[in-house]
């Protein structure tokens, strides 16, 4: 009986362990992963500038750079194109068949909030009026946050080319940033949307 | 269960300590390595993307 009962405490007292490391795995283990791909992604950007749109870019690829002033001077991730697990794990990721950044429609990007690096763990915080800046190849293109909404996991028409209106056609160039919401929580879904304020064409280094 | 593993890891004191950390140090390398990278994908914690 006291060595069973030895046993099962012993057992208790791994399990709990293993799942502290679990949690710190969850947090940097998986962010190191995240930040090894995004020095290839951001690497790829800089050795690709141009002078005119590259058009679609193919699944893994480097779409641009995104920057958000509001979460800090230094913010900045590679969006990659696609939003399947592998390529959410690199960065934000793109949906394909969404507008190119710039672009007349919805350039639509997804980020993880609380695991691999978090790129979109605090986009709660963006207010209307903030600028969230894309830089793609060929220039830099800056929108502004128009609002924020909490959403279900199945109300796709947020990623529409006019966000909420299904099958309209778009005239306006426009961006939705979305990630999980409650954090730690795959229940609901936060939404950022944004219009396109101002475009920049970049010098070619 | 600890004890048992104590009772058959090689040599004296020393031997045993060397032992014990190595065996820490192999698990802690699956478990990062190989059971949680396997397991994360499959608990849904951070889903992110509508549809």
């Amino acid at each position: 009986m006291r060595a069973i009962l030895r046993t099962i405490g012993e057992l208790s007292i791994t399990l709990g362990v293993v799942l502290l490391l679990f949690c710190a795995y969850l947090l940097w283990g998986t962010s190191a992963y995240t930040e090894r791909h995004q020095r290839i992604l951001q690497r790829q950007l800089v050795a690709e500038q141009a002078d005119k749109p590259l058009g679609k870019v193919e699944l893994g690829g480097a779409v641009a750079l995104i920057r958000i002033p509001r979460l800090g001077a230094s913010y900045k991730y590679a969006i990659v194109e696609g939003v399947e697990d592998e390529h959410l794990r690199q960065g934000p990721g793109h949906y394909p068949g969404s507008a190119q950044p710039g672009e007349i429609g919805n350039f639509v990007v997804s980020g993880h909030r609380t695991t691999y690096a978090a790129p979109f763990n605090r986009i709660d915080e963006l207010k209307k009026g903030d600028p969230i800046v894309v830089d793609a190849r060929e220039a830099r293109y800056t929108y502004e946050v128009t609002g924020t909404k909490i959403v279900e996991p199945t109300e796709v028409d947020v990623i529409e080319p006019v966000p909420g209106h299904p099958g309209k056609k778009a005239d306006k160039a426009v961006i939705t940033l979305s990630t999980c919401h409650p954090e730690y929580s795959a229940r609901q879904r936060l939404i950022v949307f944004g219009s396109l304020t101002k475009t920049e064409e970049r010098d070619v280094i | 269960m600890y004890a048992f593993v104590w009772r058959h890891l090689p040599g004296n004191l020393a031997a045993k300590l060397v032992g014990t950390l190595l065996l820490l140090v192999l698990a802690g390398l699956f478990l990062w390595y190989g059971l949680f990278p396997w397991l994360e994908p499959r608990i849904a914690l951070d889903e992110v993307t509508v549809g």
